[in-house]
């Protein structure tokens, strides 16, 4: 094989990974930043502000050799609820599906409101999460029962 | 109720403050029922309220039960650093339950998670304090004799005041009518509100206490506070609104009473105090008989 297309090859499809399609351009770095993809070994290729005929704009990632667990990828549901999972295995697309958004969330956004004593001590946060009437994701805290919406959301 | 925390008004049925609150009319009756000589209650209050922490100390003090504890942060071990978690894990140890007030809102769930006995929420921050809100809701049945169907007005701050939300929320659940009475940028917050509709009842706004007074069966006044407003001139054109004074009750409904969670600043001029419309003071000594149910009843002896 040519080494361009190889290389063009190696962007454009995976032999084995995900792709996470349908991110909103400007929520593309905080999903990198909340499934911790800054911080790991594995490939990772990623595209912003390209059209999408849905969404306008949208960002897409790619993960070479990693799967995800539903808990973990339902993560960025909270910034991303549009996202898109394609696994791969040999080339070969072997299930699609929809991020969900989880029922509650733990550990990893931070609660904005500044008395909050998950502010001040070394308290992990806990959130139920929920939809407003207008179908925004807001989080409310388990210990000080403030809401946390998605313009606030700070992730730890 | 037994072994379970207070630390929400959310946290407990409607029949479980029904249960609180006959179990508090007992104790009026009879306040000194000595069934807590086998007990050890801790107070710890992480910030000082003297009100509160006298009216817990004074019931778990007639009913026989023994108190340790403190009245401030600065002379416990939270001024060397120590995390909650650790003040509450030991002092679990040493007691059968816990009543705390802290700065932090959200401090007591904390507590109630990691800690081995009861929690018994006395305020945390901003958020709840649902001993005065039982004890309001005790004041009310005490006299209108019924907590169902009330006309209650609420008047000053009800923006920032937890007492009115608390009381907003419990009273949602007794088919009331809300008058809310203040300024308008210390109008009653939409998520406060949203219990009231889904209850399918009514509220109704106003800027002055003149356009409701003479309908209401409650008047829960509370205190309008200077650093609430962003422009001081805003507070000081508005302050002499919601104050309460004697001549204003001329027409009140016979039934009608004065409620306020104390202290008062000059919400309430102190000629009303002489009317026996003015309910505030007694309200406070309910809050004791309310405190001995509520240890009471965490503790399994009621
Ligand atoms: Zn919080």
């Amino acid at each position: 094989m040519d080494h361009n297309i190889q290389k063009e090859l190696k962007v454009s499809a995976l032999e084995n990974g995900t792709v996470i399609d349908h991110i909103p351009s400007n929520r593309l770095f905080t999903a990198i930043h909340i499934l911790n993809l800054d911080k790991n070994d594995n490939p990772v290729y990623f595209g912003t502000n390209m059209s999408s005929k849905k969404y306008g704009s949208k960002g897409i990632i790619k993960i070479s050799d990693r799967f995800f667990d539903r808990e973990e990828i339902n993560k960025i549901a909270l910034v991303a609820p549009t996202a898109t999972l394609i696994e791969i295995k040999d080339y070969k697309v072997v299930s699609k599906y929809s991020v969900e958004t989880p029922k509650e969330v733990q550990s990893f956004v931070k609660c904005f409101n500044p008395k909050c004593i998950t502010n001040h001590q070394s308290v992990p946060t806990k959130f139920k999460v929920f939809t407003d009437d207008k179908g925004v994701i807001k989080l409310l805290c388990n210990y000080c029962e403030k809401t946390t919406t998605q313009e606030n959301m700070r992730f730890q | 109720m037994k072994n379970r925390s207070l630390i929400s008004i959310n946290d407990y049925s409607k029949e479980e403050y029904l249960h609180i609150l006959d179990v508090a009319e007992d104790f009026e009756k009879n306040p000194r029922q000595k069934i807590l000589e086998n007990h050890v209650v801790a107070t710890l209050f992480f910030e000082p309220s003297t009100r509160t922490r006298l009216s817990f100390e004074s019931a778990i003090s007639q009913l026989g039960g023994k108190i340790i504890g403190f009245t401030d942060a600065a002379s416990s071990s939270t001024s060397k650093g120590e995390t909650l978690m650790d003040t509450i894990k030991t002092v679990a140890n040493y007691s059968d339950l816990i009543v705390m007030r802290h700065p932090l809102d959200g401090s007591a769930r904390w507590a109630s998670e990691v800690s081995s006995v009861p929690i018994i929420n006395a305020g945390d921050g901003a958020n709840q304090h649902p001993t005065q809100c039982l004890l309001d809701m005790y004041s009310i049945r005490k006299t209108q004799g019924t907590l169902e169907n009330i006309h209650i007005a609420f008047v000053g701050d009800l923006k920032y005041g937890r007492t009115v939300h608390s009381l907003v929320i419990a009273l949602s659940q007794f088919n009331a009518t809300f008058h809310l009475v203040s300024p308008e940028e210390l109008k009653l917050p939409s998520a406060i509100k949203k219990y009231i509709k889904e209850a399918g009842l009514k509220y109704h706004q106003y800027t002055e206490i003149e356009e409701v007074i003479d309908q209401v069966d409650i008047l829960y006044m509370t205190r309008i506070q200077r650093e609430r407003f962003a422009d001081p001139i805003e507070y000081e054109r508005v302050k002499n609104s919601y104050i309460l004074k004697d001549h204003m009750l001329k027409n009140t409904k016979t039934n009608m009473r004065v409620l306020h969670p104390l202290p008062r600043v000059n919400e309430i001029e102190e000629a009303v105090d002489k009317n026996p419309k003015a309910y505030y003071f007694q309200q406070a000594l309910n809050g004791v008989y309310v405190r001995e149910a509520i240890v009471a009843t965490i503790l399994g002896l009621k």
